[in-house]
């Protein structure tokens, strides 16, 4: 695969912008310098389109680390959480449940949306990278809580399913910086790989509730 | 010419402990590319290792040893003994390096 | 047996596997190869490396790339290990900057910088990290670096500090080193670059930095880039005090 170097003025220009006109929202003063590092050093790599350093408000508020000694950091957090949950679409069929063992292998697929996968890659949850789900498994990551029993511990009300759907679609809903990606915001997985996502911990037949 | 091994080669009591590490892609043949296609074989068939002008090491590499290989045998040999390791691969290329034994 | 502590057991059988490879790091091919590059006359120039300077002065490897990023007066910015031995390869030998920027990864010019990485991290090798920030360009590197790691972006909303900013966490069964401690960092910092055992491949600092935005879902970091230099800046101050291993091993 050959490496180009493609700098032309014109993106740089459109990503400096697209920056700019988000530090409105910026508490500090926007950092020129940085943002000027940030659009020089990326570049275009197959499916990776260079757009993808712009920021979204989200992400733009959870990249400071020093952000929660702000005496506004409360109020962002709960402004940035409506956001999210704002737009969170319910399943077109009304369906949340299902096929717990497809499930299953999207949780185990960590694939998809880098330069070295292409259009037709199937993109994966890759869930197990950073939860324990079925407990057969123990390769697992200890990045977010085990999902162990998910259905068995909290029931299969009708909340429990409207909850568990929104915070898959986009766990930023519910909590501002997660480090969960949204996976229904950003278009990761899609309807009904979210779907059968639910069944594996919602299905009360599945392995990861028994 | 093939890229330089590393020997190292240490007698105690008698016993010579050698160490070799061949730098080579060693391609089984059964992989397959990005698109599909076959990576062809090219891997190092013989080892041959001399001390002191006499073999003391013979060995036929196949498709199953992995890349840059690693070598570890005992001969009864000295200090000061010098080594001679070659190996030949499928395409032909060789590689020859010397070590003595400390 | 739970699987957190059979996590732990693997995790150590992984680490005697490594003491007992450690006697002969494949590496060291790497190292051999790189030490013949160095001293073999070269581009259009027809010149050798031997009289580049990674910051000790004109050719000396003894601890240098241990005191790397740094700020240079001659080319007026802070340099990496790869960002110098780019700019050496220019002057001294005359090979354009853009040719090892675009040489496809571990082949052809960048095969042969892998190689010369290789032997210049060995010259630091059990040498404790000592990377200034009194420049004002190298507190700046080290700041810039920060916010760098701390950036999230791309289609998950990963920045570096999404795995690498507490202890004790692993994504699947791998460690992951919390790089905003010291003792993290040394953790990180010091055994890159390093041979990996699972693709036979010797990754560089940028391969290994390039390969996380890989995962990430970033786009991708130019080669020799200023995020890639203040990124190394942020960690390498963070490991002072603690020990270069390189060339590291890795499963």
């Amino acid at each position: 695969m050959k490496n180009k170097v493609t700098h032309s003025l014109a993106p740089l220009l459109f990503f400096y912008s697209l920056i700019f006109s988000q530090c409105a929202y910026a508490q500090g003063k926007p950092d020129t310098q940085f943002q000027k590092m940030i659009a020089n050093s990326f570049r275009t790599e197959g499916i990776a389109n260079i757009d993808r350093i712009a920021q979204d408000e989200t992400q733009r508020f959870c990249s400071n680390p020093q952000a929660s000694h702000d005496a506004q950091y409360q109020k962002r957090v709960e402004e940035i959480q409506q956001l999210n949950m704002a737009n969170i679409p319910a399943p077109k069929d009304g369906r949340y449940i299902g096929d717990w063992q497809k499930g299953e292998v999207i949780a185990q697929s960590g694939r998809g949306s880098t330069w070295t996968d292409n259009q037709q890659t199937v993109n994966g949850g890759g869930c197990y990278n950073c939860h324990q789900i079925d407990q057969k498994e123990i390769a697992y990551g200890n990045l977010g809580p085990s999902l162990w029993n998910y259905g068995k511990l909290r029931g299969y009300s009708q909340e429990i399913v409207i909850y568990t759907w929104k915070k898959i679609f986009n766990p930023k809903a519910f909590n501002a910086c997660s480090a969960m990606p949204r996976f229904g915001h950003f278009k990761l997985l899609t309807q009904e790989q979210l779907q059968d996502l639910m069944a594996l911990l919602l299905d009360p037949r599945s392995p990861v509730n028994q | 010419m093939g890229d330089p091994m590393r020997i190292r080669a240490a007698e105690n009591n008698g016993v010579v402990d050698v160490k070799i590490l061949m730098k080579h892609d060693m391609e089984s043949g059964q992989r397959k590319d990005a698109s599909g296609k076959l990576i062809p074989a090219w891997f190092i068939t013989m080892v041959n290792v001399k001390a002191q002008g006499k073999d003391v090491f013979n060995a036929e590499f196949g498709s199953a040893v992995s890349k840059d290989p690693f070598l570890n045998f005992k001969y009864k040999g000295s200090k000061g003994d010098k080594l001679l390791v070659s190996w030949i691969d499928l395409r032909g290329d060789k590689r020859t390096d010397e070590a003595t034994v400390s | 047996m739970t699987p957190f502590s059979f996590a732990q057991t693997t995790a150590d059988e992984i680490a005697k596997y490594r003491a007992m490879l450690a006697d002969d790091n494949p590496a060291e091919l790497y190292e051999a190869a790189g030490e013949e590059l160095w001293k073999k006359p070269s581009g259009p120039k027809k010149s050798t490396l031997e009289r580049c300077n990674l910051g000790l002065g004109p050719g000396v490897l003894n601890g240098a790339a241990a005191q790397l990023p740094r700020y240079f007066s001659d080319t007026k910015k802070v340099q990496d290990l790869e960002s110098r031995l780019m700019t050496c390869m220019y002057v001294l030998q005359g090979v354009p900057e853009k040719e090892i920027v675009n040489a496809p990864m571990q082949e052809g010019l960048k095969k042969d910088m892998d190689a010369i990485v290789a032997y210049v991290v060995a010259q630091s090798k059990g040498m404790p990290i000592h990377v200034s920030t009194k420049h004002p360009k190298e507190m700046e590197a080290y700041d810039l670096g920060k916010k760098a790691f701390f950036y999230r972006a791309g289609p998950m909303d990963f920045a570096c500090a999404t795995c690498h900013s507490a202890d004790d966490k692993r994504i699947r069964l791998q460690d992951l080193p919390n790089l905003t401690t010291p003792a993290g960092a040394a953790a990180g910092w010091g055994t890159w670059p390093a041979y990996r055992v699972s693709s036979g491949q010797f990754w560089t600092m940028a391969m290994r930095l390039t390969d996380c935005y890989r995962q990430q879902r970033f786009p991708f970091p130019i080669y020799g880039s200023e995020v890639l230099t203040a990124l190394s800046m942020y960690m390498a101050v963070n490991a002072n005090g603690g020990t270069m291993e390189t060339p590291g091993l890795k499963r």
